[in-house]
């Protein structure tokens, strides 16, 4: 089975919830079998079976509800936004914060969350995430580059929080 | 960071991502040994990058979920794969049949063909050796492209062109009209490191009936490689590794 744990993972991702992941998973494996013929030889199959997993996904339950919290940036996706003008050392994670960054992704709208977790835990191109999620390819920058920031402000917003505390 | 940056941070996710063309990348690199600001946002970025590749990968599936998917996908996989494969390898069987029959034809005309590449590749490496033994290798010695090429026009019936090498191993020293089967032709010699490789471009016409397709081929040990472009057929022959051969190869092509 390619990319069992790693189709896992994503899918308790884009979920949240393992029991739900587990039927997404299982899901994704049955329609990709049946439909194996209208795979292109040739073409990125890892692709093709993220984008079943994220199809099936969103016209489950939760991903209706997650698609309906879309947030209001995603609008005008073409432009990029400036970047951010903090001094380097404000934002420099620690290596332990990686618990942090959890909790931030958690946060996010799925949107960014799986833009992200494509680009960095599947490593996946521009070209590959573009043809997963089915939006061109200046969108994959600039909605990358707003979820990296979104991420970068959740994960600040909560380091000040526990800081306080 | 000045306004400058700017321009470079909105490439740097790109850059990180491994996503920027070569030449921009670079320029990026270059800029970022230079600039502290931009380089340390590139840390930060790296290391937000590294934070949620470690964060991301969170959850492990439990062994009886993956147990339970085997199963259901052995159950099916027999229907589901077996419906794709077995027009597939049929379709490959028809090809090899038809390929055994064309085969079988053009085994005697191969034959003949390979024969006469043969004795042209063995003429060919009996030409480099000469010039590697010659004490006037070249006669027009020069690295520059636009002294080789000129010097060319008047002696050989055709015109060709030379690539640059300045980001490339290789050194042009020269070159000299070389015949073969009675019709005069360039030779032009490189080195790369310690060896020498002949490139040897010939009017098509004047080969005969050699095989035209691209051949990756040795002879006497020296290592060959051949291909046409526009009615010339080129051949590189040295004694430099196979890679490196590949390499002056795709630049000469490149100049076309």
């Amino acid at each position: 089975m390619p990319h069992f744990e790693r189709l896992y993972n994503f899918a308790c991702w884009l979920t949240e919830d393992r029991q739900e992941a587990e039927d997404l998973v299982q899901e994704t494996y049955a329609k990709a079998l049946r439909g194996f013929s209208s795979f292109q030889q040739g073409t990125n199959f890892r692709a093709w079976i993220y984008k079943i997993l994220r199809n099936t996904f969103l016209t489950s339950r939760t991903g209706l509800k997650a698609a309906a919290t879309v947030p209001l940036d995603l609008e005008g996706d073409e432009q990029i936004l400036p970047t951010l003008k903090e001094t380097p050392e404000s934002i420099l994670l620690q290596r332990s914060d990686w618990q942090l960054v959890q909790q931030a992704l958690e946060q996010l709208p799925v949107a960014y969350r799986e833009v992200l977790l494509l680009c960095e835990v599947e490593e996946m191109s521009y070209q590959e995430i573009s043809s997963t999620l089915a939006i061109p390819l200046g969108t994959v920058m600039s909605r990358l580059s707003r979820a990296r920031q979104a991420l970068r402000a959740a994960a600040q917003k909560m380091q000040v929080v526990g800081a306080k505390t | 960071m000045n306004m400058a940056c700017d321009s470079w941070t909105e490439k740097l996710d790109a850059y990180l991502d491994g996503e920027l063309a070569p030449a921009e990348a670079r320029a990026l690199r270059e800029h970022l040994r230079g600039c502290s600001a931009c380089a340390a946002e590139s840390l930060s970025r790296v290391q937000l990058k590294r934070a949620v590749q470690t964060a991301g990968q969170r959850f492990t599936p439990d062994p009886a979920f993956r147990a339970r998917i085997e199963k259901s996908v052995a159950g099916r996989k027999s229907a589901g794969w077996n419906r794709f494969w077995f027009p597939a390898l049929a379709g490959a069987m028809a090809l090899v049949i038809v390929g055994a029959v064309f085969l079988h034809l053009n085994r005697d005309r191969q034959a003949q063909q390979q024969r006469s590449e043969q004795r042209l590749l063995g003429e060919l490496a009996d030409l480099h050796v000469a010039t590697l033994a010659s004490a006037n290798p070249v006669d027009v010695v020069s690295t520059d492209r636009h002294t080789v090429k000129p010097w060319f026009a008047g002696k050989i019936p055709f015109t060709f062109n030379l690539p640059e090498l300045q980001d490339s191993p290789f050194t042009l020293i020269g070159g000299k009209v070389s015949y073969l089967n009675q019709s005069p032709g360039a030779e032009l010699i490189f080195r790369v490191r310690q060896h020498q490789i002949s490139v040897f471009i010939f009017q098509e016409q004047a080969l005969g009936d050699t095989r035209a397709e691209d051949a990756v081929q040795s002879a006497l040990s020296f290592n060959v490689r051949s291909w046409s472009h526009n009615g010339l057929r080129y051949f590189v022959i040295g004694d430099a590794s196979a890679a490196d051969l590949d390499k002056l190869s795709e630049l000469m092509k490149s100049a076309g």
